[in-house]
């Protein structure tokens, strides 16, 4: 369950007004200094773009950390914990202690370690898999709305057509004719999540192609490819990012789903694989919750993350949906003037 | 009209490209599906060379036909209600294994849908109404926790609080099969209907936060409109102008979304079956896939196309009596 609202308006404007273009750069000798800046004043308007919302900043921060987790994680693991997560032990089924600070699974295995390698896994494949949806939902939904006429009927047929079969029980049957490997399973689930992108992009390009400087291009006889990824692309990139985030998450459930069923490579590490032991080894009907309660928790709060940045987007792009601190301000400035008023 | 019948149309090809990739997918697949039925059918009981043959030839190995023809005999076959013999449930046909398990699926899955929609878009209404207080913004933070959270763990979490420590609720099986037995009286259905609140349950909490949350800022949108201001200014009763003006037009994108909702709870739903080892279709479809059940699981994959599409259907004749513009004839 996804709307992704469409987004007019570039919601993560990186621009500082008051940079000088680039063309204008003085001579060699302050170059430095000038690229400096110039790094430095993008780094404030993401710095801007990130804090001046309170979803986006939550998200960030909760993206940020699952990120930071993946990177360092298995170096933290390495230097601190002393745990090797595949390593079995005789420690069965142990509750969280100061020596597994999650306890141990049915293998003796450590939990904690294996949630923070794990992170590793199920974050790059969730971004891989979500970025590969984009890239599809963008080349179909793009020549789809620009070239119009047969293109777009044919184009839209598959996008409708794909948009009614159930993603997750196509991935399921198509999964099973091949070996475990993540990397079919990510391939898999981006084979059956890409239409809903699609079908916004096509729709954002179809209002966009009839505008003067596309028009403008496209007399002074650029290609059509060109005109696609020069004009309309830059244009739609907000859109681009904000179906980005969404199906991030749902792709990151999809693979977790299908690593639950155990279609994953039960080699690696990662919290759908985790799940799929816990069930498989009845960690409910032990009592083992250590066990099946982190990796869950970890997919809810990095799929919460996601979501806070998404509708952290959709408020930056409709002031409408930011009510809470209008109406804050409103009663501020009543006070104030009550306060005035009383003076 | 010409709307119906192009979705109509859609619908058809939806179903056209499920059994296309059905039958292209063993063919291109690495390794050999009729081989694992023959061995897996061998476990059973004896089995003749003949068969492995026949086999071979419904998977389009070892055979002389080309791929055109096979494709036709194909269909033929699945014109005729023949989705072939069940490995895991055999010698059950994967019809009747459907036929058993379906109705399973889909009444869980009505029900906690419509709960999920109901609930969630009324939650939503109120959530905008009051947009800003205490209610709003606590529940919007919850909600965007449960908005991705994985379906089976919160099922497993469910089991294991409410089912296992507490024994609250039976947490496996649709019914009790030793005390009851399936059919039209009250003794078997007040017992599923017990079996099936934590699988619901589970369900409507997981689903609940999309609707809400699309309806919140749905309705948002539509309480700045300038026809929400002059039913004010008319002097509705707030009750009115909440339901009979903001919501009733607020609520056409939660319906549109419904379509893509359906399909992402279905799958939803599979997972959370395998949890409760609920008798649905997709408990069988996972059983099927462990013992490369092809015929089980293909016949199981167009089987969900088809209840999706009903499911679309029903939704569509409803958004034209929902929205009117749908049912004007587009004039010269």
């Amino acid at each position: 369950m996804s709307q992704s609202p469409l987004l007019p308006v570039s919601p993560v404007s990186i621009e500082d007004g008051s940079q000088p273009p680039l063309l204008s750069t003085p001579p060699a000798t302050t170059v430095p200094t000038s690229f400096f800046s110039v790094v430095l004043s993008v780094l404030r308007g993401i710095w801007h773009a990130i804090t001046t919302n309170r979803k986006v900043a939550a998200g960030s921060a909760i993206l940020g950390f699952f990120v930071l987790v993946a990177i360092f994680g298995p170096l933290f693991i390495q230097l601190f914990v002393h745990q090797d997560p595949l390593h079995y032990s005789l420690n069965l089924n142990q509750p969280p202690s100061s020596a597994h600070w999650l306890g141990t699974n049915q293998g003796g295995q450590d939990v904690f370690s294996q949630l923070i390698i794990g992170t590793r896994a199920s974050l790059t494949w969730a971004l891989v898999a979500g970025a590969l949806v984009v890239l599809i939902a963008v080349i179909i939904g793009i020549t789809s709305g620009y070239f119009g006429g047969i293109v777009d009927d044919v184009l839209s047929i598959i996008t409708n057509v794909f948009l009614v079969i159930p993603p997750l029980p196509l991935a399921i049957v198509a999964v099973q004719f091949f070996s475990n490997s993540t990397f079919i399973v990510v391939l898999i689930v981006a084979l059956t999540n890409w239409p809903w992108g699609a079908r916004v992009l096509r729709a954002q390009t179809l209002s966009m192609r009839n505008r003067e400087f596309i028009t403008a291009s496209r007399a002074s006889g650029e290609r059509a490819w060109r005109i696609i990824a020069f004009e309309i692309f830059p244009n739609e990139i907000s859109i681009v990012a904000a179906s980005f985030v969404t199906t991030t998450i749902q792709v990151l459930l999809a693979i977790a789903g299908l690593e639950f069923l155990g279609f994953g490579n039960s080699t690696t590490v990662s919290w759908g694989n985790m799940l799929y032991d816990a069930r498989n080894s009845s960690a409910l009907l032990l009592g083992d919750w250590w066990w099946f309660a982190p990796p869950g928790l970890c997919i809810a709060l990095l799929g919460m993350g996601l979501a806070l940045l998404n509708f952290g987007i959709d408020e930056l792009a409709d002031p409408r949906l930011r009510s809470e601190r209008r109406v804050r301000r409103i009663d501020a400035l009543k006070n104030l003037a009550k306060r005035k008023a009383a003076a | 009209m010409r709307h119906l019948l192009r979705k109509l149309g859609i619908y058809l090809l939806a179903i056209w490209v499920a059994v296309t990739v059905d039958f292209f997918l063993p063919r291109i697949a690495p390794g050999d599906p009729a081989k694992d039925v023959y061995y897996r059918l061998a476990q059973l009981g004896p089995v003749s060379p003949s068969t492995l043959k026949a086999l071979q030839i419904e998977f389009g190995l070892n055979t002389t036909d080309p791929l055109w023809l096979q494709y036709l005999k194909y269909l033929n076959n699945l014109l005729h209600g023949n989705l072939g013999v069940s490995v895991t449930y055999f010698p059950s046909s994967v019809g009747s294994v459907i036929a058993q398990d379906l109705p399973w699926t889909l009444v869980l899955l009505s029900i906690s849908v419509l709960i999920s929609f109901a609930l969630g878009t009324l939650i939503g209404v109120f959530m905008a109404w009051k947009r800003g207080s205490t209610l709003d913004t606590t529940l919007s933070s919850v909600m965007t926790f449960c908005y991705s959270i994985f379906y089976p763990w919160l099922a497993l979490v469910i089991v294991y609080f409410l089912g296992y420590k507490f024994g609250w609720f039976p947490f496996s099986d649709g019914y009790n099969a030793t005390q009851t037995t399936p059919g039209w009286n009250f003794a078997f259905l007040s017992d599923a209907a017990y079996h099936a609140i934590l699988p619901a349950v589970s369900l409507v909490i997981s689903t609940i936060a999309g609707w809400m949350l699309t309806m919140r800022n749905s309705m948002v949108t539509t309480l700045s409109e300038d026809y929400i201001q002059m039913a004010r200014a008319k002097g509705l009763t707030s009750r009115r102008t909440m339901f009979a003006y903001a919501a009733r037009n607020a609520i056409l994108p939660s319906v549109t979304g419904f379509a893509i909702a359906i399909g992402a709870v279905m799958g939803g739903q599979f997972l959370v079956e395998i949890v409760f080892s609920y008798p649905g279709i997709g408990y069988a479809l996972v059983q099927g896939i462990s013992n490369h059940d092809y015929f089980l699981t293909d016949g199981i994959l167009l089987m969900v196309i088809i209840a999706t599409i009903v499911m679309n259907l029903i939704v569509d004749l409803l958004y034209v009596v929902l929205d009117p513009r749908t049912r004007q004839v587009k004039g010269a």
